[in-house]
């Protein structure tokens, strides 16, 4: 079931990048597909994990929202005479526990105002983030659990 | 104001400030005091040339551009990972501590850095 | 609406896309050249590097008026979006862990620089 929906995902994808729904491009998309899921089929055990669309996509529109602001922010602190810097890496202890939901929030972190995610532990019980701005921690960290992670536990219910 | 002036002059001035992007980027490359600090200017030299390639399809009409756009981004990525790969293997070099990366008493994490079990197999072989 | 009206909007939402995108992209450039240490650099080449190329991308895209070449634009835009942090958290873990240090600046560094050796 899952090599399906994941082969159908993929001919979709391969239509929009050759630019052609005709009948042969989607065949040839799905074989496509399916050969190069056969290349991958022994780390595709793990089955769809329930999702709710909506907060799906209420997480996708905080997400562009947030990629904006902190393009925005870090161009104006690059063309600010005095940068005021205070850059820092801090832990950040992580309550998700599925690997896509770690990979998802740091990706997200990444391309929110002032923090760049470097590197999770070996348990995956913590993520080290940079921040331009790490003289409060603790509030970094706040504005990370009540925001991203509560979205993405919302959207990903267990 | 007729559109096609409004989109010269709009993809002129991109232009304009892409290439000043460029010439920054090309600086930090050429004075960047690390390893890593030059692959981020890598790293950004192929994004701003991928702006450049949409520009020039714009003012060249030709739609054939994008796709080179999205092949290049691909390569950059993978050109990137493949330097992260290689600043992680080769460590810190002894002779380039600087002001910016002084290290505590050049230690150099390689040798007794254990896998992890995931890559064990890989990492033997290198 | 007439076609010359039509033209026109459609050249002012291209000019738009990119005249911010090429800004973003030179304060970008402008960032990777005046921050102190590879961390913080990496911030201005992630955020506003693969906003302003990405927005660069659209506008073609856009100018097109072309469905399937809109649907290419974005998604090349989708692909750089998702491997900006990508290549960037890569790149910060590899330094930080071959050993290069975070500017005079920084407050804290909460990573742990040998923990591969004591790791499960």
């Amino acid at each position: 079931m899952t090599f399906i929906i994941a082969n159908l995902c993929l001919t979709l994808v391969w239509a929009a990048v050759t630019g052609s729904f005709s009948p042969h491009n989607l065949v040839l998309g799905f074989a496509v597909g399916a050969l190069s899921l056969a290349l991958v089929r022994e780390r595709l055990v793990a089955a769809f994990p329930a999702v709710r669309l909506l907060k799906l996509l209420l997480l996708t529109v905080v997400f562009f929202r947030e990629l904006w602001l902190s393009a925005f922010k870090v161009a104006v602190v690059a063309v600010r005479r005095d940068m005021q810097l205070r850059p820092g890496i801090f832990a950040y202890p992580l309550a998700l526990t599925r690997d896509f939901e770690i990979t998802l929030l740091a990706n997200m972190i990444t391309l929110t105002p002032g923090t760049l995610s470097v590197d999770v532990s070996d348990d995956r019980k913590t993520l080290y983030v940079h921040a331009l701005d790490c003289r409060d921690p603790a509030a970094e960290r706040r504005g990370i659990s009540t925001g991203f992670e509560r979205l993405i536990r919302e959207a990903f219910p267990l | 104001m007729s559109a096609s002036s409004l989109l010269s002059f709009a993809t002129l001035f991109a232009l304009v400030s892409l290439s000043l992007g460029f010439l920054m980027t090309v600086v930090r490359i050429v004075r960047g005091p690390t390893l890593p600090d030059r692959v981020l200017g890598l790293d950004m030299l192929v994004a701003i040339a991928i702006g450049f390639i949409s520009v020039v399809a714009i003012r060249s009409g030709f739609s054939l551009y994008i796709d080179i756009a999205i092949a290049l981004s691909l390569v950059g990525f993978l050109a990137t990972i493949a330097f992260a790969r290689f600043i992680l293997a080769r460590g810190l070099p002894s002779q380039t501590v600087g002001r910016a990366e002084r290290a505590s008493g050049e230690r150099k994490p390689k040798p007794d850095r254990a896998k992890r079990p995931a890559r064990s197999k890989r990492g033997r072989a290198r | 609406m007439t076609s010359t009206q039509h033209d026109m909007a459609v050249a002012i939402i291209v000019s738009l896309l990119l005249i911010v995108g090429s800004v973003f992209c030179l304060l970008a450039a402008l960032g990777v050249l005046r921050f102190p240490d590879l961390y913080t650099r990496m911030h201005a080449a992630s955020k506003a590097g693969t906003i302003g190329s990405s927005l660069l991308l659209l506008a073609a895209g856009v100018h097109a008026l072309d469905a399937t070449i809109l649907i290419r634009a974005l998604a090349g835009f989708c692909f750089f979006v998702l491997t900006a942090p990508i290549s960037a958290h890569l790149l910060a873990k590899a330094a930080h862990q071959a050993g290069y240090r975070l500017t005079n600046l920084s407050v804290t560094d909460q990573l742990p620089r040998d923990r591969h050796s004591s790791g499960r």
